[in-house]
């Protein structure tokens, strides 16, 4: 693998292999030594053009788990408000030899840019870019929903005929975006469920049944119902009326929680806004798989820095 | 005063017929075959084109204030190696061109460098901010006599001042050549929306946008009897509207750029930003819909919005990157390629579009008028044979910000003669200060005489 870039076009065979390579990631993350040698004298540069800690820090585990160097740069701003250029900054971090970039950015295909600039030669991964994708928060999605449903005998399994809905912002959701094209790879069905004006307005080519009532939705007992966080800034910007309406519409409340039934899995990629798209019960209950795709995340991360920098190299 | 003469022989003129012109000082003397050739600088064209001048309605010349990106001197040598004789400088200029000062100032900038005539366009708003009126009057009254008036990068939205503007205008028969851009609808827009703007994750621009503001501004201008221009239509539904309102008799004229006539949205997906422009690129849907209208007349004009930028503001990830293509040294061979090869359009058509009716629209004299003894010098030859990939080499400006480089293109602008004088010839843009001296030359002759 020469980069991750987005989970659309990533082929089936690829997406599990990166799912299998983390379950032995897991593994190691049982044992009490948390580490291994693979990337000894590599390094990684975490590029975090918007604050994410949780993700920042997922990363950064990862790679130290598998012994790489890890510089954190955090260059909040654009390119534009802060003063130097992407490029400035990719051609520093290609001089301080750094071997792979994991890039959070708030311009939707700035990886994409960056990956096929030639500023640097480095393998990009796109740790989330503006309302484009988010890949490896919808590799940890999916290997939380395999180990869920398939448990020790995961390895070399897809999500087939598993039914997954997804609630909320779309529109704005990266992890949205990749999750429908990972599930659909993977042989899940998708429905998106969201107020209208919280989806694309033309949603041609997505493997998705599209609706606009929760209601519906939970009564259609779906085996995994994953709930998107609603940003502050789209609580006055006309989205919805407030977040009341938007909770008694569109929140997991503890009542669609008991009609959900047992069995099934609610996510959440955090971090939560209890209370309105997401209860507490919901949040709480032996359901939610929210700590556990923490916990995944690690070890999808290990996985795919340990694909991109372990061996020969892909050339580009 | 020694009169240059130059002798272009075999040309094809717009009408396809074929005749050699002898130009003499800056006027067509004679159009006919076998001409005398004595004491005549000679142009062979056989097989090729004659156009009268190309007259672009819609540049952006960055001088004042932007020189990093173009100045007078270096938009005009783009102009003069795309076959373009006259250009409209837009007002986007720093300081903005909204008072006589600073369109007399374009006015000389261009009359000094003398590769084309530089007709400024007035700002509608102080600063294009929106809010109050320029002093439309006494950038009419000026030097620059300016009769186009253009807030284009910001459209006039509020719908008070945009038929202020309108109404104000006819005192001196100007027009508002408006950039229709509904702002609320395009607050952060990124490119055109539908299904791929979607799946990118990249703010929709929505045609309604554009078409709301065409909709508006037709009734606006039948409402009180005033001339409406519309700058880079881009969408089948403003050509839809368009066609309404001059089948209702509305004095309204449209112009089309070429990128909107050849290219589409699907370029948008490697995140490349030359090809981020506004408006966005469109459908191939919009596409076709643009070339119908141009062919039928919906669309009276082509026009570039030529619109160069330094290397760093396209260099970069698609949100930070600056909207705007050049396009002077590109223009007629897009054209060809989109609307000639396809059968819409023949050369007399391009005549028109390119030419023609773009000096009528702005009432520039001068320019755009036909191949005939007596009419001014004002002249392109164009090869449509030749083909070649189209690289940095073609780009004579100082943007090298082209949305066509390595893409194989027809046609070739073999010449450009501007007040009987090449300043462009075989290729090659000639060179500043022998384009100058001739300039002060025949302008002090012109006093003189």
């Amino acid at each position: 693998m020469r980069h991750l870039l987005t989970t659309r076009g990533l082929d089936r065979d690829a997406a599990i292999g990166i799912l299998d390579v983390a379950e032995d990631m897991a593994d190691v993350s049982t044992r009490e030594v948390k580490k291994l040698p693979a990337l000894r004298g590599k390094t990684v540069v975490n590029l975090f053009y918007e604050d994410s800690t949780r993700t920042r820090i997922s990363f950064e585990a990862a790679a130290k788990r598998l012994s790489a160097d890890v510089i954190n740069f955090s260059a909040k701003g654009s390119s534009v408000s802060k003063g130097e250029s992407l490029k400035d900054t990719a051609q520093t971090l290609a001089a301080m030899g750094a071997d792979a970039v994991v890039m959070r950015h708030p311009a939707s295909g700035a990886p994409h840019t960056l990956a096929g600039s030639g500023w640097i030669d480095a393998g990009i991964v796109n740790a989330g870019d503006g309302t484009h994708e988010h890949p490896t928060q919808a590799l940890l999605d999916a290997f939380t929903m395999r180990k869920r449903r398939h448990g020790e005998a995961s390895r070399g399994r897809g999500l087939d005929g598993l039914r997954v809905t997804i609630v909320g912002d779309v529109l704005h959701s990266r992890v949205a975006r990749s999750n429908v094209w990972l599930l659909n790879t993977l042989g899940a069905e998708v429905t998106l469920v969201a107020p209208p004006t919280l989806l694309p307005v033309d949603l041609t080519g997505w493997p998705a049944t599209i609706g606009y009532d929760l209601d519906a939705a939970v009564d259609e007992k779906p085996d995994v119902m994953m709930m998107l966080r609603i940003q502050q800034e789209r609580m006055h910007a006309a989205f919805f009326p407030n977040a009341r309406e938007y909770t008694r519409r569109w929140g997991l409340s503890q009542e669609r929680l008991g009609r959900l039934g047992t069995g099934n899995i609610v996510m959440h990629p955090g971090p939560m806004n209890r209370g309105l798209e997401i209860s507490a019960a919901a949040a709480d209950s032996p359901s939610s798989t929210v700590r556990e795709q923490v916990a995944s995340g690690v070890s999808v991360r290990m996985a795919v820095l340990y694909l991109l920098l372990s061996g020969d190299r892909e050339a580009n | 005063m020694r009169e240059t003469k130059t002798l272009i022989t075999a040309a094809t003129l717009p009408d396809g017929t074929r005749a050699d012109i002898l130009i003499c000082g800056d006027t067509i003397e004679q159009v006919g075959a076998g001409l005398s050739a004595d004491g005549a600088r000679t142009i062979d064209a056989d097989g090729l084109i004659a156009l009268p001048g190309l007259v672009d309605l819609h540049t952006h010349l960055r001088e004042p204030g932007y020189e990093q990106s173009e100045t007078v001197l270096t938009g005009t040598q783009a102009a003069a190696a795309g076959g373009f004789t006259a250009v409209f400088a837009m007002a986007n200029t720093s300081p903005v061109a909204d008072t006589a000062g600073v369109v007399e100032q374009e006015l000389s900038l261009g009359e000094s460098a003398g590769y084309a005539t530089v007709q400024p366009i007035g700002a509608v708003t102080v600063g294009l901010a929106g809010e109050r009126l320029a002093e439309l009057g006494a950038m009419a009254a000026s030097r620059a006599r300016v009769r186009v008036f253009s807030d284009d990068g910001h459209c006039v939205s509020d719908p008070l001042l945009m038929r202020r503007a309108l109404e104000y205008v006819k005192a001196f028969d100007g027009v508002i050549a408006q950039h229709a851009q509904e702002p609320r609808l395009t607050e952060g827009a990124q490119m055109n929306e539908g299904a791929l703007s979607g799946r990118l994750g990249l703010a929709g621009w929505p045609a309604v946008a554009e078409e709301s503001i065409i909709a508006r501004d037709v009734l606006l201008a039948e409402h009180v009897g005033s001339r409406l221009h519309v700058c880079h239509v881009s969408t089948a539904g403003s050509v839809d509207v368009i066609r309404w309102a001059k089948a209702r008799g509305i004095p309204v004229t449209a112009e089309v750029t070429p990128h909107h006539l050849l290219l589409t949205e699907d370029l948008v997906a490697g995140y490349d930003a030359r090809y981020k422009v506004n408006p966005p690129l469109r459908r191939a849907e919009d596409v076709e819909a643009l070339r119908d209208a141009l062919a039928d007349g919906t669309i009276d004009i082509v026009a570039t919005d030529h619109a160069p930028h330094p290397v760093e503001a396209k260099d970069c990830e698609w949100d930070a990157a600056a909207n705007g293509m050049v396009g002077l040294e590109s223009a007629l061979s897009i054209v060809h390629a989109a609307v000639v090869e396809t059968g819409r359009l023949g050369w007399a058509d391009v005549a028109r579009v390119m030419s023609a009716t773009p000096a009528r629209i702005g009432q520039l004299s001068g320019h755009g008028t036909p191949i005939e003894p007596g009419q001014p010098a004002e002249l392109t030859l164009y090869d449509p044979a030749a083909r070649h990939a189209f690289g940095r080499a073609d780009l004579k400006g100082m943007g090298v910000n082209s949305p066509y480089l390595g893409m194989d293109l027809p046609g070739r602008v073999v010449a450009t003669i501007h007040r009987g004088y090449p300043t462009m010839l075989d290729g090659t843009v000639r060179d500043a200060a022998e384009i100058a001296a001739f300039t002060a030359t025949t302008t002090k002759e012109a006093v003189n005489g």
